[in-house]
């Protein structure tokens, strides 16, 4: 009987022993979308993810746009990220529409693109707090969060779909007084940020939930081509910003954060390291910046593209995410396609799950810095 | 009680090894493989175009040079010439010669006027046994284009609903309302 139906509405078999269970879409812990679970007692068998529930199919949409009409609804995947969403993007249509990029918004998109880091990373610590039990680590997050947000308001003009990169450079320069703003907000985080440590990363109850579960050993975080903090956490030193620096972080003083242990605890406090470090660049990128000058190359009206494609990389938030960009002398790309890293870190879900107790599932979940609407696109 | 380590797949096989590569990284792959065809000789983004039929050797010439793990996979559609393009774009985590380099390692499979994805001749091997990262890409690429990737252990949908029964979305045939 159950041959016959179609696939995906075939009849389960019912073992005694192992039970299936639907974790999501609806359940809040999940994300956006389901992931499959089959659990012996408390201990998790086998697990299949199941993305898809919000893929809005961007990369089909990006073939019927011309190149600027591209930017906004290509940050829409990540929104608390919506400038390093864009970046390869708009690195590979400058490449494509031959357009030089002044010195000036090489700094300011460097300083966006940081701001934004946080507004994403402290999103994420927020969730990871609250699904992990911890109110409080979702209470000061979220609070924090809005410095970041108020300072990208009065740079872009939007709190979070910001649209502000653009081939060429970006869209507006600074307001007059922010760079001071800017200063002031940063360094007041970077005191703050030390203090999450005492009610979070050094506390015992966390510790003990998130050490040595769900451990990705070094050689597999590169086999199954991790990216991101995870990698970072599993003791790999990789770091696009620093392997391949785009645009002018290769004369900015920051480091990479690199942590041995590969578990949870460790996928969890990679991202909070980098926070410091992008407050860091900020501060650098600040004050190395042409203090005048243009932000922006005027394009042609309706640019078109070369026969050629392109594949450009950033560091965002959630690992390295790539765009692969075909034209083909037509003013819309012809071929648009985000690899992002929440795709990437989906592979090791099923693999870091297996045998972890479903308890364990939250802490190892979130770790991933996994972000489901990106990940569907 | 069940283990973490030691079970799955991607557990097991030899340690990732460091070897030095000279660049240009295209010339080698012409020496060996004839009918490849070199797309672009640049030194951070070689691209080479090879027949289906040499890919996984193709693939697997790469993983000896020291490009570990599949940074992204994408399907081109190219109606004009018949045929669908997958390009793996591979990086390296281990070689340090090769930080800054990404691969383009394309194949095309043939197309179909009408398509009925995994049964029809749009196919070709897959990667997954040389580089383990691409298998959620590949399924992507197979709902996505149609292309069946012969040898994938998980050939299901992934993004797409099961009851999806129109033309696979990224064809350039499947046309927007409107547009």
């Amino acid at each position: 009987m159950s041959a016959q139906l179609p696939p995906g509405l075939q009849l389960e078999k019912v073992d005694e022993r192992i039970m299936t269970l639907n974790v999501g879409p609806q359940h809040p812990g999940s994300g956006h979308m389901r992931i499959i679970v089959q659990i012996d007692g408390d201990y998790i068998v086998a697990c299949d993810p199941d993305p898809g529930y919000v893929h809005r199919g961007e990369e089909k949409m990006a073939e019927y746009r011309n190149y600027i009409t591209n930017i906004p609804h290509l940050e829409r995947p990540v929104i608390h990220d919506s400038c390093n969403i864009l970046y390869p993007y708009v690195l590979g249509a400058e490449e494509l529409l031959g357009v030089e990029v002044p010195e000036r918004a090489k700094y300011v998109r460097v300083i966006a693109a940081e701001l934004n880091r946080c507004v994403y990373t402290l999103y994420w610590l927020a969730i990871y707090g609250i699904f992990l039990g911890h109110s409080t680590m979702f209470m000061w997050p979220a609070g924090d969060r809005e410095l970041f947000i108020d300072l990208l308001e009065k740079l872009t003009g939007a709190r979070v779909t910001h649209a502000y990169f653009i081939p060429g450079g970006v869209r507006n320069d600074m307001p007059a007084n922010f760079e001071d703003v800017c200063l002031r907000q940063v360094r007041y985080f970077e005191k703050r940020i030390s203090e999450y440590s005492d009610v979070f990363y050094d506390n015992p109850i966390l510790i003990s939930r998130t050490a040595n579960t769900g451990v990705l050993s070094r050689n597999d975080a590169i086999r199954l081509g991790t990216t991101g903090s995870v990698l970072r956490a599993s003791g790999v030193d990789y770091d696009v910003r620093k392997k391949e620096p785009y645009d002018v972080y290769d004369s900015l003083d920051f480091e990479t954060n690199v942590l041995k242990s590969g578990d949870s605890y460790a996928r969890s406090k990679v991202p909070w390291l980098d926070m410091m470090e992008s407050c860091r660049i900020i501060r650098d990128a600040l004050s190395k910046m042409p203090k005048s000058g243009s932000v922006r190359t005027k394009l042609k009206p309706n640019p078109k593209g070369g026969d050629a494609s392109v594949y450009k990389r950033v560091e965002s938030g959630r690992g390295a995410l790539g765009c692969h960009i075909v034209s083909r002398k037509k003013p819309e790309p012809y071929r648009v396609k985000l690899s992002v890293g929440s795709f990437r870190n989906l592979i090791a879900m099923p693999y870091l799950l297996k045998g972890e107790k479903l308890g364990n599932m939250p802490s190892v979940y979130w770790s991933l810095n996994y972000w489901p609407v990106e990940a569907d696109r | 009680m069940y283990v973490t380590t030691g079970e799955d797949e991607a557990n097991e096989g030899e340690e990732v090894r460091l070897m030095s590569v000279p660049v240009p990284t295209t010339q080698p792959f012409l020496e060996k493989f004839p009918d490849a065809t070199i797309i672009s000789d640049d030194v951070d983004r070689p691209a080479i175009l090879v027949p289906k039929e040499h890919i996984i050797d193709a693939a697997t010439f790469a993983k000896e040079m020291g490009f570990d793990h599949a940074e992204s996979v994408s399907g081109v559609d190219f109606p004009d010439d018949n045929q669908i393009e997958v390009v793996y774009h591979l990086g390296s985590y281990t070689n340090d010669n090769l930080t800054k380099c990404v691969l383009a390692l394309a194949t095309r499979a043939p197309r179909e006027e009408d398509p009925r994805p995994g049964q029809d001749s749009t196919r070709l091997p897959t990667l997954r046994e040389v580089f383990y990262s691409v298998e959620f890409h590949e399924r992507e690429i197979f709902e996505m284009l149609g292309v069946y990737f012969e040898g994938h252990p998980d050939n299901r949908r992934l993004l797409l609903p099961e009851d999806w029964a129109d033309l696979p979305p990224m064809r350039k045939d499947f046309a927007i309302k409107g547009r």
